[in-house]
């Protein structure tokens, strides 16, 4: 097979399972009117598919913090932090985001993608072992594979089968550094903490939790998972993401470990990338003062995501396994997915659509992400349409 | 030694009858992925059975090299070699 062969295979496999004139993975937004509302084709949509948690994408002390950078500092970076992209922004951004993690030092990079191919390449090499929950993001998996190390996976939050392969490596586990995620993005459930912490002592072994949709959902001031378990001393590394509730885009680690800031001197995606734009930098910084301080927030996000989950779950819907701002309703064909998708789309609501091979078990997703600006009226809204959908979709 | 890696391939083709066709012709040369049409994730899904039957964990990038039969039988079977 040719080169461009296999992209015309790629081409027919997804003609295949998606019907010409829907664009589901690249719909198009011609105007965004607020966190929550945008036009698509000539429609007000509900936006119920982004990850913005906390609402913060218009938020105005972020927006003028943007607009600021802008005028003092341009509009880009133009190179790389170890070239000459470390500028003053960067810098503070780190210490601020150690402080908020009330940790020793951190590291910013320029998307949350990078984020975890930075850490984990620069943190495991040939000679390890990396241990990873089989419902990782792609970014995890990745990192892992530009690391060289030995990528073993073990059943999504499955504490017997974690416990057996750190087992099975005997002195090889001192060398694994295993990976978990806050919340889960394909079904929204929490990864458990506290036994894997236990775990990982018990084995010698280094633990790296990525709080990508957890950051600003979770813990008083929004930590994360390890706030909410109050095990922060007891993960080794924390990576994360502005994108989702910061509202931004970017990557963040934060550790107790000295040796994170070598990370600097051997992660390539770290020192072969522009640094982040000036206008990014500034409203994270703003982001990040109001996700610490957004206790009212975090609680109108939740009071929304219940409200959601339980009507979804009393109409017979099947979700993942626990309410969380990722609600996944669970399909056992594509076809139901994308009828469900395009009678969501077309009762004015936007949310995402998910099929095999990206989702786990080879079942298709429809997810829903719920953000603490939507109001009570917008989530009877989003269950009506749920309520009326549910004849078509299983009859 | 031989008689192990018999062993393995006899379990292997016993699993595999569960991810393909009734009626698919399984042979030791058999491709995974163009005859039995295993994807990705049968083929992780397979493994975590596999890993469970013999008590070894196969790392995700020596499946990278598999598309036969024989070879994921062979993989394994250094696997348990190794682990003993």
């Amino acid at each position: 097979m040719s080169l461009l062969d296999k992209l015309d295979a790629v081409a027919a496999a997804r003609k295949a399972l998606l019907p010409e004139g829907i664009d589901v993975f690249g719909t198009p937004i011609e105007e965004v009117y607020s966190s929550t509302e945008a036009r698509i084709g000539d429609r007000r949509i509900l936006f119920l598919g982004t990850n913005n948690y906390l609402g913060l994408t218009f938020a105005p002390e972020c927006l003028a913090a943007a607009h600021s950078a802008i005028d003092n500092e341009g509009t880009g970076t133009t190179g790389s932090r170890m070239a000459n992209g470390s500028y003053s922004g960067h810098r503070a951004l780190e210490r601020e985001f150690a402080d908020f993690y009330h940790c020793h030092s951190c590291i910013v990079f320029t998307t949350g993608y990078q984020a975890n191919l930075a850490t984990i390449s620069g943190l495991a090499g040939v000679d390890d072992v990396v241990l990873i929950d089989g419902d990782s993001h792609a970014s995890i998996y990745d990192g892992c594979r530009l690391s060289g190390a030995e990528i073993i996976r073990f059943r999504h939050n499955d504490m017997v089968d974690l416990e057996k392969r750190l087992r099975r490596l005997g002195d090889r586990s001192r060398s694994t550094l295993i990976i978990v995620e806050g919340i889960y993005s394909m079904l929204g459930d929490r990864a458990p903490l506290a036994d894997i912490v236990k775990l990982k002592d018990a084995y010698g072994s280094t633990l790296l939790l990525d709080e990508a949709h957890s950051l600003g959902v979770l813990g008083k001031t929004g930590q994360g998972l390890v706030e909410e378990t109050g095990l922060i001393d007891k993960v080794d590394f924390i990576t994360g993401t502005f994108s989702k509730s910061l509202g931004g885009i970017g990557g963040y680690c934060v550790s107790n470990h000295a040796q994170l800031d070598q990370l600097r001197y051997v992660s390539r995606p770290y020192i072969f990338t522009a640094s982040p734009t000036p206008a990014t930098i500034a409203s994270t910084r703003a982001a990040l003062k109001l996700l610490h301080d957004g206790i009212e927030l975090r609680q109108q996000l939740w009071k929304n995501v219940h409200q959601l989950y339980s009507r979804l779950d009393d109409l017979g819907y099947q979700l993942g396994p626990e309410p969380s701002p990722v609600i996944a309703i669970i399909l056992d064909a594509p076809r139901q997915a994308l009828m469900l998708w395009k009678g969501l789309l077309d009762h004015g609501i936007y949310v995402n659509l998910v099929l095999p091979p990206a989702t786990p078990d080879g079942r298709s997703l429809v997810r829903c992400s719920v953000s603490a600006v939507h109001t009570s009226e917008q989530m009877d809204q989003v269950g009506s349409a749920f309520a009326e959908l549910r004849e078509i979709i299983f009859e | 030694m031989a008689s192990d890696y018999t062993d393995v391939l006899q379990k292997l083709c016993h699993h595999l009858k569960q991810f393909c066709e009734p009626d698919a012709q399984i042979t030791p040369q058999t491709d995974l992925i163009h005859q039995l049409a295993i994807d990705s994730v049968k083929l992780l899904n397979l493994v975590m059975e596999i890993e469970d039957e013999f008590d070894i964990s196969v790392p995700l990038n020596a499946l990278a090299d598999v598309q036969t039969v024989h070879e994921l039988a062979n993989l394994i079977h250094q696997i348990k070699s190794a682990q003993q």
